[in-house]
């Protein structure tokens, strides 16, 4: 099923939640919507599956225009953050609400349900639970039991918000590699909201950044992290290094040192910002070219990559990534004296960049010029 | 000789079980278990015998058929109306939604000879409601049918404040999550928002109906107060005492506390089986 979003806007009085959102999800894929909190995310999925109402614009269904259109006849199948499961219910009585709540000459005999919710129960893997009541699972367990409740419809479209916010680490990992082969087996086409980028890079087939009620981004898993098209994006994606500076002649300045670049400076004199992914520095024991000395403050070898914090001249704190064996040729101790060099940097003209705070605040309305352009990457490194 | 049903296990982190136990039942016991026990035992000097023919005289069994009678008719109205009421006061907001709110406390607050007073003024044949029911045919005051009005006028907050808190706390996703499975409006509610709210709904209504059972002031205005028709238990008790028949009186209230029990009782287990679903 085709779902396009045309022009949505989505007014809360004077706030605006959403800026005309256009975006068209494919048949069969795996959206996730990525955002902090505030930034529309999740009104936008309520939106297209028919939770709330948006202020104009229209969601098209395969062609048909769904807004206005009630839940019923819209089929889509939504699992809830909290999972909203009914207490006072089995399991089984759970799945198999959508299935007794359908008009009557559409809803299947009483051995059908049973069938049919059995069959849910043993894909979810809670075939012997279905005489239990929501509050004797686990939280992994009460997520399974909505999904095969949202599942139990038929849906055309599978959304998810947050679903996986509220487990812990091992919990979600193992859910996020099921739902996965869920999708792919049953060949739906699913939407899902998380605010974490790992889980969006990890599980969707197309990953769209949201901030501050606008779409900053919509690409592949490795093109958006590879190709942030927004300074925004660049510091929502991963953990990154960010460092204010001048252009002038060919050089990227900041306090504590310069880094040349390449010729096809576009802006010269202008502020900017350079951002540097932490496994994208490399580090030197002696002095190199066009490197910074700096100092080890911190290391943290736990983990496939080790996480090496140095303070430079000017006491900024960097952040590093290193593979083990290059830490260990190294020889690094806290204290030693490094000297580091960027690999690989992005570069985003200064006026385009929000501060730190306006990323994450609610009040979307003006962050960029109106009809902004999209603040386009200048140079490389 | 209490303390053998106490394991005696290392020092809890809720201490002061002991003591806590021990004042609350002592206090139980003079409070509530002493009175009762003296009303029990009262009209054992009729001997059991005495005791029945007290309460199957015509006259007390039609006092407790109708105490019991109005009270349930009266808490069921309430059970219905005071959902709605709390149903509106947690949903929607209007002007002067906290007027409303404080207006449903107040059959609590007023004295209840003031309520009864009041609502045998409203109920009289020449009052504002009963100068409308009157031609109708419809009599309220002084029939049972003003005994059921005022005690669904005292009964009311108990209703709506047990079920408003519960209603406040129901989470809105689950009435989405079942909207989304495609139930309707009316499904949502019977199957979901209803059983969700029952045990509350219960309490209030067991609540109601013990303090119908055991309401006199208010009735005793509006009823009429005629034998074999209007009178009610707790007035038939009064009458007693003023005879003085003590006995008697005692043996109509050791009745009216037995059906009371046995009701509550199975109130109790109803929520009990509920919860324990």
């Amino acid at each position: 099923m085709n779902i396009e979003i045309k022009d949505i806007q989505k007014r809360f009085g004077d706030f605006v939640a959403l800026h005309r959102i256009n975006l068209a999800i494919r048949q069969g894929e795996l959206l996730a919507l990525l955002g902090p909190s505030g930034s529309g995310k999740t009104t936008l999925l309520r939106i297209i599956a028919g939770l709330e109402q948006p202020t104009s614009g229209a969601i098209l269904f395969g062609g048909d225009d769904l807004v206005g259109q009630s839940l019923r006849e819209r089929k889509i199948g939504f699992v809830f953050q909290h999972y909203a499961l009914f207490r006072h219910m089995t399991v089984f009585e759970n799945v198999a609400f959508g299935l007794r709540v359908k008009r009557r000459r559409e809803r299947p005999g009483e051995a059908e349900i049973g069938k049919r919710v059995r069959r849910l129960l043993d894909l979810v893997q809670l075939g012997p639970f279905g005489g239990r009541y929501p509050s004797q699972l686990s939280g992994g367990q009460r997520q399974r039991v909505a999904l095969a409740r949202a599942l139990a419809i038929g849906p055309r479209v599978l959304m998810l918000d947050e679903p996986f916010g509220a487990l812990d680490a091992k919990v979600r990992k193992e859910l996020r590699r099921w739902l996965r082969g869920l999708h792919d087996e049953m060949g739906l086409t699913s939407v899902f909201v998380t605010h974490d980028q790992e889980e969006a890079l990890e599980l969707a087939d197309r990953v769209v950044i949201m901030n501050g009620g606008r779409i900053e981004q919509i690409g592949s898993p490795e093109s958006v992290y590879e190709q942030p098209a927004s300074a925004f994006a660049y510091e929502f994606l991963g953990n990154v290094n960010r460092f204010e500076c001048t252009i002038s002649n060919g050089e990227a300045v900041f306090p504590g040192g310069t880094i040349s670049v390449s010729e096809d400076v576009v802006h010269n004199g202008g502020e900017a910002i350079a951002y540097v992914r932490p496994h994208d520095i490399e580090v030197f024991s002696g002095p190199a070219i066009a490197a910074l000395p700096a100092t080890v403050r911190y290391i943290s070898a736990a983990g496939p990559l080790a996480k090496v914090e140095v303070a430079a001249a000017d006491d900024r704190l960097i952040e590093i990534e290193l593979a083990r064996p290059v830490l260990r040729a190294l020889a690094l101790k806290v204290g030693s004296l490094v000297h580091i060099r960027a690999r690989k940097a992005r570069v985003f003209r200064r006026d385009t960049e929000p501060s730190p705070g306006e990323a994450l605040s609610m009040r979307g309305e003006g962050r960029y010029p109106e009809q902004a352009t999209p603040p386009a990457p200048m140079w490389h490194i | 000789m209490f303390a053998r049903f106490l394991p005696r296990r290392a020092p809890s982190v809720l201490p002061g079980f002991g003591p806590a136990l021990g004042f609350a039942l002592a206090y139980l016991s003079i409070i509530v278990l002493m009175p009762l026990a003296a009303l029990v035992l009262r009209p054992a000097e009729l001997g059991f015998s005495g005791f029945i023919a007290v309460v199957t005289q015509p006259r007390v069994l039609a006092a407790l058929r109708l105490s019991f009678g109005a009270s349930l008719i009266a808490t069921s109205v309430n059970a219905v109306f005071g959902l709605i009421v709390a149903w509106v006061l947690v949903r929607y907001n209007f002007p002067g939604k906290r007027i409303v709110d404080a207006l449903v406390d107040l059959p609590f607050a007023l004295p209840t000879a003031v309520a009864g007073v009041a609502l045998t003024a409203l109920y009289a044949p020449n009052g504002w409601i009963g100068r409308i029911l009157h031609p109708l045919g419809i009599e309220v005051a002084f029939t049972p049918i003003g005994v059921v009005v005022a005690l669904v006028f005292i009964g009311l907050p108990f209703v709506v404040r047990t079920v408003q808190p519960v209603l406040q706390d129901l989470d809105r996703e689950v009435e989405e999550a079942a909207a989304s499975l495609g139930a309707s409006r009316w499904q949502t509610i019977v199957r979901v928002i209803l059983p969700a709210i029952l045990p509350a709904l219960l309490t209030g209504f067991a609540l109601a109906l013990a303090r119908g059972v055991g309401e006199y002031g208010s009735v005793i205005f509006i009823a009429g107060n005629m034998p074999l028709v209007s009178e009610i238990a707790p007035l038939l008790i009064v009458i007693k005492l003023e005879q003085y028949d003590y006995a008697g009186a005692a043996a109509v209230g050791v009745a009216m506390l037995s059906i009371s029990f046995v009701m509550l009782l199975v109130l109790n287990l109803l929520q009990r089986w509920h919860r324990g679903r």
